[in-house]
């Protein structure tokens, strides 16, 4: 019987790879991508699931999974590629044994992320099969078809998405699941030790693979063509991905515009070349940088005319919505209302009652007190210090580069150099470079803002929480400069008087104020209510 | 037959649950639902919104279109206004007018609610209120819903009271009566317009 239910491209994406098998599912949390754990986590106890440290960890996580002939799903947000990128690279010089599908959630317009980088060119850069999920069933549907392409041609197969798939919801068919693969190790030990003699096999494989895999895409179902008859066009569409829905939105076949959708990569050149012969020009359609666009006119020439964000035709950045791409096919959406005047923005704030709050108080108060105290921050809900009333940080970069960051000042000669980072982010990638600091006797101050859990993606489980005193202490910070406070107000005088203390201290000290999450403190009491 | 439908508010408002009721419903009826929500940082006191597209026939776009959208359900007012672009000629509002404070620059709430008033279609009632007086605080959320619900037209009023039943339902008969209650409240408040 074929069942309907409503889900969030996330939970389709989740379910669909439920039901073809998989035995693991790897992943840090990261907005657009969380849910998809959350969900198999939720629905799937015969399923390994627990949150890793980063996107590096999952990634070989599931490489060992795959070593041993079973099913592997790996998820992050676009971001989490580049920390995850040696493993990934490498897997498709190694090949999968067990299937490896690999989602990344990009996040066009930034809704939550610090860049729009666009995860297909991972895809192309490590020569594996990409596939765009134009909606929620397909993104059911296309994990069965990615775990048998990925054990087909064994290599990983890439899935990207964004945010507007992963975070809407529709209602999705859903088809009988399958077994998980039995254990299997691959005991060629060939494709697995990539020293050099063996790599340069493995990757000549790799290149052997690049006609079949483009043959794949040519007659894929995912690809497909929607015409407008016999006579000619004057103007044809690429549509990629999640674009298909806005061209599709304006009905094109009403217009006269034919439509090639691509959801398979590599790109299919033979149906775009076909779909060029008939039209004039042709219009790319893609959410997140042109690289389509790009590829398409390297293969049409310079004298055939190709529309789209390098053209102008679309904008250059941010996400497309079906108005951007209504202008684009000539259609202009006129609305009927002007902007209302009586709107200012309402930018997103700390939670009252939130730990984070009390640091940032006592930080500025302190920092007041020098002539040029600076404050790397770091990637988190605490990032919103940045904001009013707190503006109390100097950068946020990426996942860790705030004790870094601190460290590269302090050795240029500022002081106080300040680090704050949140306690997920610091197991994530923080550790490393404070052992970096403590080699080399730097004079920062790394304040780690523990409230126990992964907050900004929802309360996720945090992989150092009970464990920050002993890691710092084991990467070689003094154990008199590992510092615990807990972030409240009527304790400022208090942590006010350490922080002074420990930038005084000529080396790296510690600071951790914790206290739980006022979000997760809150569901928790409500769930306690319930019982 | 479509409707579009923008739900508007603050972070931790409930426009969620608002719409998760009008999936459950479309879901049951066999209607075609696209539903974009905002998750990640922008929960946190922040403007949120979810474009909510229903349709007889299969909808493509998981987002609205600017003037096209039927139907702005929105839990505080500057929030309602903030989607005005969206809103078809022809289209209708329906929000609470209390307003929600957590910036320093936030407009004069006379202008505010002129501005609403002053559009064609606008249904602005203190929901929160109406909530409080029937003993209901936690549920303006689904009395604003019963407020909107005559105006969904392609769902019933009573498909959506039965959904409320069927979301709530984990959480005790008790707080499903209350809902409904709720629901009934905002139904019947808008009565005669």
């Amino acid at each position: 019987m074929i069942q309907r239910k409503l889900l969030l491209g996330d939970e389709a994406i989740a379910l669909g790879a439920i039901h073809a098998g998989v035995s693991g599912v790897y992943a840090y949390p990261g907005t657009p991508s969380t849910e998809i754990t959350e969900y198999i986590q939720a629905c799937a106890p015969e399923v390994r699931s627990r949150w890793c440290t980063n996107e590096k960890t999952a990634m070989e996580a599931a490489l060992g999974m795959s070593y041993a002939g079973k099913r592997a799903l790996v998820c992050m947000k676009h971001v989490g590629m580049n920390v995850a990128a040696d493993a990934f690279v490498n897997s498709a010089i190694t090949g999968v044994n067990g299937g490896i599908v690999v989602v990344a959630a990009d996040d066009p317009s930034m809704h939550s992320s610090q860049n729009e980088q666009d995860s297909r060119f991972y895809g192309r850069f490590a020569m594996i099969p990409i596939l765009e999920p134009s909606n929620q069933q397909e993104a059911y549907d296309m994990m069965s078809h990615a775990f048998a392409l990925s054990e087909q041609l064994r290599l990983p197969v890439l899935m990207r998405i964004v945010t507007r798939l992963a975070h809407s919801r529709a209602g999705v068919e859903v088809a009988a699941p399958m077994a998980q693969n039995k254990l299997k190790p691959d005991n060629e030990r060939t494709h697995w030790v990539l020293l050099p003699g063996n790599a340069r096999r493995q990757y000549a494989s790799l290149v052997e693979k690049q006609p079949q895999m483009a043959v794949l895409a040519e007659e894929s179902v995912y690809n497909s063509f929607k015409g407008v008859g016999e006579h000619r066009a004057k103007l044809g569409v690429v549509a990629c991905g999640i674009a298909y829905n806005y061209i599709m939105e304006h009905n094109p076949q009403r217009l006269g515009v034919p439509v090639l959708k691509v959801s398979q990569y590599p790109l299919p050149e033979g149906a775009v070349k076909a779909l060029a012969s008939m039209c004039d020009a042709l219009l790319v359609a893609e959410d997140g940088q042109p690289m389509a666009e790009e590829q398409v006119k390297a293969l049409l020439g310079a004298d055939y005319p190709i529309y789209g964000r390098l053209s102008g035709a679309l904008p250059r950045m941010g996400e497309l919505n079906p108005d951007s791409v209504g202008a684009a096919i000539g259609i202009e959406m006129a609305g009927s209302f002007n902007p209302a005047e009586n709107v200012v923005p309402r930018p997103p704030a700390l939670c009252q009652g939130c730990g984070h709050r009390d640091v940032y108080d006592a930080l500025n108060k302190v920092a007041a007190e020098y002539d040029d105290a600076r404050i790397f921050g770091d990637i988190g809900c605490y990032t919103l210090g940045a904001l009013p009333p707190f503006r109390a940080i100097d950068s946020c970069v990426d996942m860790g580069a705030s004790i870094t960051m601190a460290k590269g000042a302090a050795d240029a000669g500022i002081h106080p150099a300040i680090a704050v980072i949140g306690d997920s982010t610091f197991t994530h990638s923080g550790m490393t470079g404070l052992l970096d600091a403590v080699n080399d006797k730097s004079n920062i101050t790394v304040i780690i803002s523990d409230n126990l859990t992964t907050a900004m993606t929802g309360g996720q489980d945090s992989a150092g929480t009970n464990k920050f005193e002993a890691i710092c202490l084991g990467l070689g910070v003094e154990p008199e400069h590992v510092r615990v406070v807990v972030p409240l107000p009527k304790n400022m005088e208090e942590i006010t008087q350490i922080i002074r203390q420990e930038i005084e201290y000529k080396g790296v000290s510690v600071i951790i104020p914790r206290r739980e999450c006022i979000q997760t403190l809150t569901r928790k009491l409500k769930q306690k209510k319930v019982q | 037959m479509k409707k579009d439908i923008i739900l508007a508010g603050v972070g931790g408002q409930g426009i969620l649950t608002i719409a998760t009721i009008i999936g459950d419903a479309a879901a049951n009826a066999g209607v075609n639902l696209k539903q974009a929500e905002v998750h990640g940082m922008s929960q946190r006191g922040g403007d949120v919104q979810s474009n909510l597209r229903l349709s007889n026939d299969e909808i493509y776009s998981d987002l609205i279109a600017c003037g096209s959208a039927d139907l702005i359900i929105s839990m505080e007012p500057m929030e309602a206004l903030r989607y005005l672009p969206y809103l078809a000629a022809d289209g209708r509002i329906i929000t609470s007018s209390h307003k929600y404070e957590n910036i320093p620059n936030y407009p004069r709430y006379e202008d505010l609610m002129k501005e609403i008033g002053s559009l064609p279609s606008a249904i602005a009632l203190p929901i929160e209120d109406l909530a409080k007086a029937s003993s209901l605080p936690k549920s303006a959320n689904v009395l604003l819903l019963g407020m909107a619900a005559k105006y969904i037209e392609i769902l019933t009023p009573e498909q959506l009271r039965e959904s409320i039943a069927r979301v709530f339902a984990s959480k005790g008969e008790g707080v499903v009566a209350m809902n409904q209650q709720a629901f009934d409240i905002g139904l019947n408040a808008v009565k005669d317009k």
